[in-house]
């Protein structure tokens, strides 16, 4: 089996600071990858650079295009870069309003990508946008909204919709449940858990809530000052961590 | 006459401008960049439209200025006024006498030929600023071609309004490339905009020129479902009795009286001249104003 993204040496620099160094590994179709680390441990760099949003110092990020089979996306022209983003690729921000259209209905905003990738039929669009907004649990009449009346949850399941709707094969996820309270981020879990499952996604999630990868994750990245730490299933990262800092890391979750 | 060079701008500027004139010209839609100079006029009156008119004219060439498809409002006056107070050209109010035709939201009635050049105002240039208000990102969504969200626009109007709402400036695609701005003119008169003349789009305020070379293929966005429109008010003029002119609706008393009217006046002038008489109109006669 190959792998469908494949990040190789990946390194980013702040000047002399390091803002991830050496970060190396495979991702197959269908798995779910979770990242996980402190404040400024390098996650959110690494995401932003394998999503193209950062240009890395060095490294290769290899994806297994529909077309050509594996290419390197850092060296890819900006065009294809952005045609992957909005195809193949999906963003799911922390904050729901980096990732959506304030100002446009919910309807609209999960009918941009279709629209970005050429679909020109109101009807069809708008269809699809109806069928996505029930799959992540929002009410059909709310079709019309504009996000700012939506709660944060909503806002947050809506920005998952937005990116599904052209049914891609990566999903790349910045702290998808951070700032929801505990009952909401447990729906929006069981969501994503569903969604994964069902349309076989794979997917990298960057987040600090062991809970989260602990649900979510097949695989555990751990990350300190940069570098990798300590990698393997998750089950075996967080029951047997073998490096200190996820010792401290796991021993650290408030138990209630 | 010899207080000013001609048409009031300096030959450099004029240089300048001609430049990015011609650019814009082989790059049909895309708006170039240029040093907008201060005018002697208030952003907003035309100072684009005016720097690109004193850029083309010479002073054998007549010219007429149109705002709203009227000769004879204030912006029209004055700025007709300018040109022969600084270029000493003749003006006149025909269209098919005129050179250069400078216009402010309308595109004349009668067709132009290829020896004119019509001259837009226009206030935002840019067709995809209220969707994405930072300039770095729309001009790599023009260099790209990713004029998705322009559709989000009009997927937003019919979502509200059940039809595309959007009835002026509404955006265009040229030659299967450039999404442009056509400037506030109704859509009514977006087919128009293939046309024999050679149409320059002047903003001062947003420094950027752009041209649409004569007969350049000029397509209104759609969806499938829902086409392009160029609708008009769905009545005659009252005045020449034209039924295939676009019309401007004027409330005559505060009891409810109204009246459609050509909103070309020359157009309508010459149909009255020629005979055609509307609802409410009287025969012409030379020396009514």
């Amino acid at each position: 089996m190959t792998p469908l993204f494949q990040v190789k040496e990946l390194t980013k620099f702040y000047g002399n600071r390091i803002g991830c160094k050496d970060v190396s590994f495979d991702l197959y179709p269908g798995e779910v990858m979770g990242i996980v680390g402190e404040s400024g441990s390098g996650k959110s760099t690494l995401l932003n650079c394998m999503a193209g949003h950062l240009t890395p110092d060095a490294g290769e990020v290899l994806f297994d295009t529909r077309a050509d089979g594996m290419r390197d996306t850092v060296s890819m022209s900006e065009p294809e870069r952005r045609m992957l983003g909005r195809t193949d690729w999906a963003f799911v921000h922390q904050h729901a309003r980096d990732g959506l259209r304030m100002g446009v209905s919910a309807g609209g905003n999960v009918g941009e990508r279709l629209m970005a990738v050429g679909a020109r039929h109101y009807g069809d669009i708008r269809e699809q946008a109806i069928d996505w907004l029930g799959r992540v649990e929002i009410n059909a009449e709310r079709v019309d909204d504009r996000p700012s009346a939506f709660s944060g949850g909503m806002q947050q399941r809506l920005q998952i919709a937005r990116n599904l709707v052209t049914g891609p094969r990566l999903v790349f996820m910045d702290e998808p449940t951070g700032g929801l309270d505990v009952s909401v981020q447990a729906r929006l879990l069981d969501l994503l858990r569903g969604l994964v499952r069902e349309m076989g996604l794979s997917a990298i999630i960057v987040t600090h809530d062991l809970a989260v990868v602990r649900l979510l994750a097949d695989r555990l990245m751990v990350m300190k000052d940069g570098h990798v730490v300590e990698t393997g299933l998750t089950d075996q990262v967080l029951d047997d961590p073998q490096h200190g800092y996820t010792q401290l890391l796991v021993s650290s979750v408030l138990q209630v | 006459m010899s207080d000013y060079n001609f048409a009031y701008l300096d030959e450099q500027t004029k240089r300048m401008i001609r430049r990015a004139i011609l650019k814009g010209l082989a790059v049909p839609g895309y708006q170039v960049p240029f040093a907008s100079r201060e005018m002697p006029m208030p952003y907003g009156w035309g100072t684009g439209g005016v720097q690109v008119s004193a850029s083309v004219l010479t002073p054998e060439d007549t010219m007429k200025v149109i705002d709203q498809g009227a000769d004879d409002t204030t912006n029209a006056v004055s700025i007709r006024k300018f040109f022969e107070k600084t270029a000493g050209v003749a003006t006149s109010e025909e269209t098919s006498k005129a050179d250069v035709i400078q216009t402010r939201h309308r595109i004349p009635e009668e067709d132009l030929r290829e020896d004119q050049i019509l001259v837009y105002q226009v206030p935002i240039p840019e067709p995809l600023r209220f969707l994405e208000p930072r300039e770095t990102e729309t001009r790599k969504m023009h260099a790209l071609e990713e004029y998705g969200l322009m559709h989000v626009k009009l997927y937003e109007d019919i979502s509200k309004n059940g039809a595309i709402s959007t009835s002026y400036a509404y955006p265009v695609k040229v030659e299967g490339r450039y999404v442009m701005d056509p400037s506030p003119i109704p859509k009514f008169d977006n087919p128009k905009l293939e046309m024999a003349a050679v149409q320059l789009f002047g903003a001062g305020r947003e420094q950027r020129i752009y041209a649409l070379p004569p007969y350049t293929k000029v397509v209104s966005l759609d969806f499938e479902d829902y086409p392009f429109e160029a609708s008009k008010a769905d009545h005659a003029c009252d005045l020449c009795g034209s039924e295939t002119s676009y019309l401007d609706e004027v409330i005559v008393d505060d009891a409810g009286g109204r009246m459609f009217v050509c909103s070309d006046t020359d157009f309508c002038r010459s149909r009255r001249a020629a005979g055609h008489v509307g609802a409410q109109g009287v025969p012409y006669e030379e020396d009514v104003a």
